[in-house]
């Protein structure tokens, strides 16, 4: 994989940009659902579909795909909207997020669409469903690559841990772990309700190899993937330092966001300042 | 033909645990699917997953004492084709993990086989804290979860053979202690499909696990003694429990008995209730573990203290016969 050139760089944005307006509409259209966290990971996801992983929307069931697993189940909206941009399904399907008989379940279920690859929403659940992943992968010495994206906050639950300290017994270096770290969960800032810092000793001391970067900088997130699939005998994590709410003004950096859409008025506001910065990316 | 041993003369009744027909099963199924895993939380040898791991070291997982890490990371491997079996004791798998085992495994719908070891108060000595007698209970309520709980070593070396072939989440319950073999090669197995040990038309004893050992020699007192002749069925499958048998007992008998090392509310016992109160209600007595916990002991004397022994059974018979007399006359004066 090569890094992305300026013309791609501003193709990227431009997706990026109408994934987060994805989101808003699905939000909108849900009247429920958690908003700053999708909008922060909304250059992460759009990375992740049109440039770092292996995998063919047509074929969402192919075996030697790379596994993306969302953890943080809550934040699916920028999951669907990364998907919907990204051809696995109509971008009009965004408006059924939450609805009666959707495919866009609140929380992701696999069962209703397999590219998902796991049911998730209980927190702490992910990366240890990862873990099997790859470990499943070098049992059948496949070359797929597994990422999972994790939310801060649910590094306080135990099972995470419990397979932070797993995968790299099992020298998983077909593992990349992504942390959302926007220092805010459901009742405050991360380091209030329960502290996480020193957060990357943590993984260190676990035996992880462990990238930091700017998690709302495409550049920056692609070129540490890239440093992350080149290491060997280790699970790789990275942070991805995140503004909650990334791209609508209002909603930037306030965790009063995390677990609520915008109304209609100020999801027209958000849709604004939207097209407004689209028109700067391509400018 | 059920090809039964000679369970009247105890002399010729082998005594073995459950749990060494579960290390037996998964050995040949490992050997017959190479995607079968056995992964183990720190407990191969009480679980009996330490030959298969000497059988099949390049199948075998050892990720130590996190029984949530168990089932997810199961998950993970199962939704890439594998055939994971994780093993633990009971109390803590499923105990512990029920939130993972109903996402990751139940909804999710992956291939996952639990086996739960140690359960039931016959753990004996180490007490209630090791002693699952609710975990029947929180499998059963989980939709698409098989649950199976075999009556001695020899059909669960049958149902852990049987799971690995059959896709979907399981749960399979067996036990620590020796307990009574009274099935043979011979014996047929299918999930599913519950078996009738012993004929009789007066009382249906319905049971599962060990204690269709006691159900077996309570009906054969009751009969010599008392000339109350008991169905024994051994209702392995408790989920999805073949319905029609248990209808089928209910309206030849008109009472019955459940038999299990399990409290008796939410077990299986509850739910064959749960069945008879919709197609043929009849009087129901319920053994089992009476909403307590256990505590440290020998496994017969806890079986015995707790109201699971043939004693108790003879007594639940006698009552559901008595019941269904008493009804009858009910019914007879109301009519006149």
């Amino acid at each position: 994989m090569q890094a992305p050139s300026s013309e791609r760089l501003t193709f990227l944005l431009e997706r990026a940009n109408f994934v987060r307006q994805g989101i808003i509409r699905s939000l909108v259209s849900a009247g429920s659902g958690h908003s700053a966290g999708s909008l922060d990971m909304a250059d992460i996801f759009t990375a992740l579909y049109h440039h770092v992983m292996r995998h063919d929307p047509k074929n969402p069931a192919w075996e030697d795909r790379d596994r993306l697993l969302l953890s943080c189940g809550h934040i699916a909206p920028v999951r669907y909207s990364a998907m919907a941009y990204a051809d696995y399904f109509p971008v009009d399907e965004l408006l059924t997020l939450r609805k009666f008989g959707t495919r866009l379940q609140g929380h992701p279920e696999r069962v209703r669409m397999n590219a998902l690859e796991t049911t998730s929403g209980p927190l702490g659940e992910g990366l240890a469903q990862g873990t099997g992943m790859a470990l499943a992968a070098k049992l059948d010495k496949k070359d797929w690559r597994v990422y999972v994206v994790t939310s801060d906050a649910e590094h306080q639950c135990g099972l995470h841990m419990e397979a932070m300290m797993t995968a790299p017994k099992f020298k998983l270096d077909n593992l990349t772990c992504i942390i959302d770290r926007n220092f805010i969960q459901i009742d405050g800032s991360t380091e209030e309700i329960m502290p996480l810092e020193p957060l990357a000793d943590k993984y260190r001391a676990f035996n992880w190899e462990v990238f930091e970067c700017d998690g709302n900088d495409m550049a920056a997130f692609i070129q540490t993937t890239e440093k992350a699939k080149a290491v060997t005998g280790k699970p790789q994590v990275i942070i991805a330092n995140t503004v909650p709410g990334k791209g609508v003004s209002y909603m930037e950096g306030d965790y009063t966001w995390h677990g609520k859409p915008p109304n209609k008025e100020q999801a027209d506001v958000a849709l604004r300042e939207l097209e407004a910065a689209r028109t700067r990316i391509l400018a | 033909m059920m090809h039964l041993v000679d369970y009247r003369n105890t002399d010729a009744v082998k005594q073995v645990p459950t749990r060494n027909g579960f290390g037996e099963g998964i050995i040949e199924a490992g050997a017959k699917d190479k995607n079968v895993l056995a992964i183990c939380a720190d407990l191969a040898e009480s679980t009996r997953m330490e030959g298969f791991k000497k059988a099949h070291p390049d199948q075998y997982i050892e990720i130590g004492v996190a029984e949530q890490l168990l089932v997810a990371m199961a998950a993970g491997l199962a939704s890439a084709g594998k055939i994971p079996w994780i093993a633990s004791y009971a109390m803590f798998n499923p105990g512990r993990s029920w939130e993972q085992v109903r996402t990751t495994m139940a909804l999710n719908e992956t291939n996952v086989k639990i086996a739960g070891a140690h359960a039931g108060v016959s753990v004996g000595p180490d007490g209630a804290t090791h002693q699952a007698i609710e975990d029947i209970a929180i499998m059963r309520v989980i939709p698409h979860m098989m649950v199976v709980v075999p009556c001695d070593s020899v059909q669960t070396k049958k149902a852990t053979l049987a799971l690995s072939e059959k896709w979907g989440p399981t749960y399979l319950r067996f036990g620590r202690e020796k307990s009574a073999v009274i099935t043979t090669d011979q014996t047929p197995f299918e999930i599913g499909k519950a078996q009738i040990f012993r004929e009789g038309t007066d009382v249906a004893i319905i049971a599962c696990g060990i204690l269709v050992y006691n159900a077996l020699i309570a009906a054969e007192e009751l009969a010599n003694d008392e000339g109350i002749n008991c169905i024994v069925i051994n209702n392995h499958t408790v989920k999805p429990m073949d319905e029609p048998a248990v209808v089928a007992a209910a309206q030849r008998c008109g009472a019955v008995v459940t038999v299990e090392e399990h409290q008796i509310h939410a077990g299986m016992g509850s739910r064959v209730a749960e069945i008879l109160a919709q197609k043929h209600p009849v009087p129901i007595e319920f053994v089992g573990v009476n909403d307590t916990f256990g505590q440290s002991g020998d496994p017969m004397e806890l079986i015995e203290h707790y109201g699971m022994g043939t004693n108790a059974i003879k007594e639940a018979a006698r009552r559901a016969a008595r019941r269904k007399h008493g009804s009858r006359l009910t019914a007879a004066n109301t009519q006149e």
